[in-house]
């Protein structure tokens, strides 16, 4: 027995399964960038492949979630008192609260609905959950070009401060990537994960600001000063803020909490480096059983 | 990464007596939980006050598998594994791949092993296409090696040879079609280590013959291949060296011929 180990160790073979170091882990995550991207491409214009209307729906679905949102919180229970530009302000809401909630949701399902993948070929397991990011960025592009129609026709003309979208949308990237990688590693052990993160989600999305401005509500009196900061520098809300103080005009700086850009940065680095240590952390078990 | 190792270790013949190691499996137990396998307790109710109480799932039971297995493979070999249903043949191969960790003992590789099941089914919702430029991406093949050898893949699977399938959804392929696309796509690289189950038998006697083939080259290309099968015929056409397991313990390890012939014997297909 230990004649067969030192026989292994003599011929440097080395033993199988184990956990790369954290540079070899880069390395070969940088050399599999192909593969995320064409792993991003090919999910994102198979997931409308079986639907007659095709790849409109990469339109047509947030356009619709908008809508509902619309009837619902402006119309119906009418939130938009008091907020200027409402339907732009809705919109964009909408779709960068779809970004996180969806990238965060195919993170649950990131190594569970690859395992065909997983068991068959050798490759870092964290090229899916960060392909499943990248693929939630091209829906958001998509996403964009629908809401950039919104705006003007809601009389929001392009202007300089929309290159602030830019930067805002990179950290908000990163802080998805980060938390898609953290979810795919405990759906990977807890499969419940997945059944449990769609209230874990609308919890979150109605605490944000999608379809009512959290500074009006904070600006009114009897919320302590604790919940007011907890509120506004809640990650979902920070990036949606910071997209519409880029996009629409009445949205102004005022409204944004002081230090927004260091908070976007501080979550967007939290998530991104801490996500994929724990990530890496489990590199070696996922795929069994 | 993996080419450059190829290259300089192709320049030097296989020989009888500098045999280099690539596998070796170091008395090696494998034990896992499987769940639910007792009917009836499932209901919500008694999972609760099972979480609450803290006690493990009435359902859950250790199965030993591989009970210390120890061996060598070397370069060049083809070594197949015979042995009767939930005799732990699949159980070693995903340990040598890397995929269920030993409770017990070591597995060493050279390199890293790729496991070729009946069951990956890669993506079952993008076309043939697709999956061909993915796995060879996911594999560490860059762009370009992926276009030069694509048109290779698709005629070495003969998926075309019935119209034109490559360009519709996986999960359109009967398994056999489904199987010869991944063994396809695994063996366009040359692996050190290169584990098949069962996915021969699922092919027509054509791709069998080709698969064959590509086994024979790869391990000229100084790979090691590891067979499960069922069919000692494809056993013997494809390996020389045979390990036999039985409830989870090495019975024999030896020449494919003699291996087989007394495993046939105590099948009792002989006599």
């Amino acid at each position: 027995m230990t004649d067969l180990s030192a026989l292994a160790r003599r011929h440097g073979l080395t033993v199988s399964g184990a956990r790369p170091a954290l540079p070899d882990y880069l390395r070969a995550l940088w050399s599999r960038r192909h593969f995320i991207g064409a792993f991003a491409t090919a999910r994102l214009t198979a997931q409308y492949s079986q639907a007659k209307l095709g790849q409109i729906w990469q339109i047509m679905t947030p356009l619709l979630n908008a809508t509902v949102y619309y009837f619902i919180f402006g119309v119906l229970l009418n939130t938009k008192h008091g907020v200027p530009d409402f339907i732009p302000f809705l919109v964009t809401g909408v779709f960068i609260w779809t970004f996180t909630s969806n990238s965060i949701m195919a993170g649950t399902r990131a190594i569970s609905g690859n395992l065909g993948l997983v068991r068959a070929l050798h490759f870092p397991r964290a090229a899916l959950p960060i392909g499943l990011a990248l693929q939630q960025l091209q829906q958001l592009l998509f996403s964009l070009g629908a809401l950039v129609v919104i705006l003007v026709c809601f009389g929001q003309y392009p202007a300089v401060s929309w290159l602030l979208a830019i930067p805002a949308l990179l950290l908000q990237s990163l802080f998805n990537t980060g938390v898609s990688m953290a979810v795919a590693r405990l759906a990977a052990r807890t499969p419940d994960i997945s059944q449990l993160m769609p209230f874990l989600l609308r919890t979150w999305m109605y605490v944000s600001g999608v379809m009512w401005s959290v500074d009006k509500v904070t600006n009114g009196d009897g919320l302590p000063h604790v919940v007011t900061v907890i509120l506004k520098c809640n990650p979902a809300a920070v990036y949606i803020d910071l997209m519409r103080f880029a996009l629409i005009d009445s949205y102004t700086a005022g409204q944004l909490p002081p230090h927004i850009w260091a908070v976007a940065l501080g979550w967007a680095l939290l998530a991104g480096v801490g996500g994929f240590l724990f990530f890496w952390k489990a590199e070696e078990e996922y795929g069994r059983g | 990464m993996a080419d450059k190792r190829q290259s300089t270790e192709t320049a030097e013949p296989f020989t009888e007596r500098e045999r280099v190691p690539t596998v070796v499996v170091d008395g090696v137990h494998i034990t896992y939980t499987v769940h639910g396998t007792k009917g009836g307790r499932g209901s919500a109710t008694s999972a609760l006050s099972r979480i609450v109480s803290r006690r493990s799932a009435p359902g859950a039971r250790e199965v030993h598998a591989v009970k210390g297995v120890s061996f060598a493979a070397y370069k060049g070999e083809a070594i197949g594994l015979i042995g009767s249903n939930g005799s732990g043949k699949s159980t070693l191969l995903k340990a040598i791949a890397g995929l269920l960790p030993p409770s017990r003992g070591q597995v060493f590789t050279r390199g890293q092993p790729s496991l070729l099941g009946v069951n990956a089914a890669l993506m079952s919702d993008l076309t043939g296409e697709r999956n061909v430029i993915l796995g060879g991406l996911a594999m560490g093949m860059s762009r370009e090696q992926v276009r030069t050898r694509y048109d290779d893949i698709v005629e070495f699977s003969g998926i075309n040879e019935k119209g034109d399938f490559i360009s519709l959804p996986m999960r359109t392929y009967s398994s056999g079609m489904g199987a010869r696309l991944r063994f396809s796509i695994a063996a366009a690289k040359s692996h050190d280590v290169l584990l098949i189950d069962e996915a021969l038998s699922t092919g027509d006697a054509r791709f069998q013959r080709r698969s064959q083939e590509r086994i024979t080259e790869l391990r000229a290309e100084a790979g090691t291949v590891f067979l499960v099968s069922h069919s000692n015929k494809s056993i013997l056409e494809t390996c020389d060296r045979a390990l036999w397991l039985e409830s989870g313990t090495l019975r024999m390890d030896g020449p494919a011929q003699e291996v087989v012939a007394a495993y046939e014997e105590f099948t009792g297909k002989k006599k």
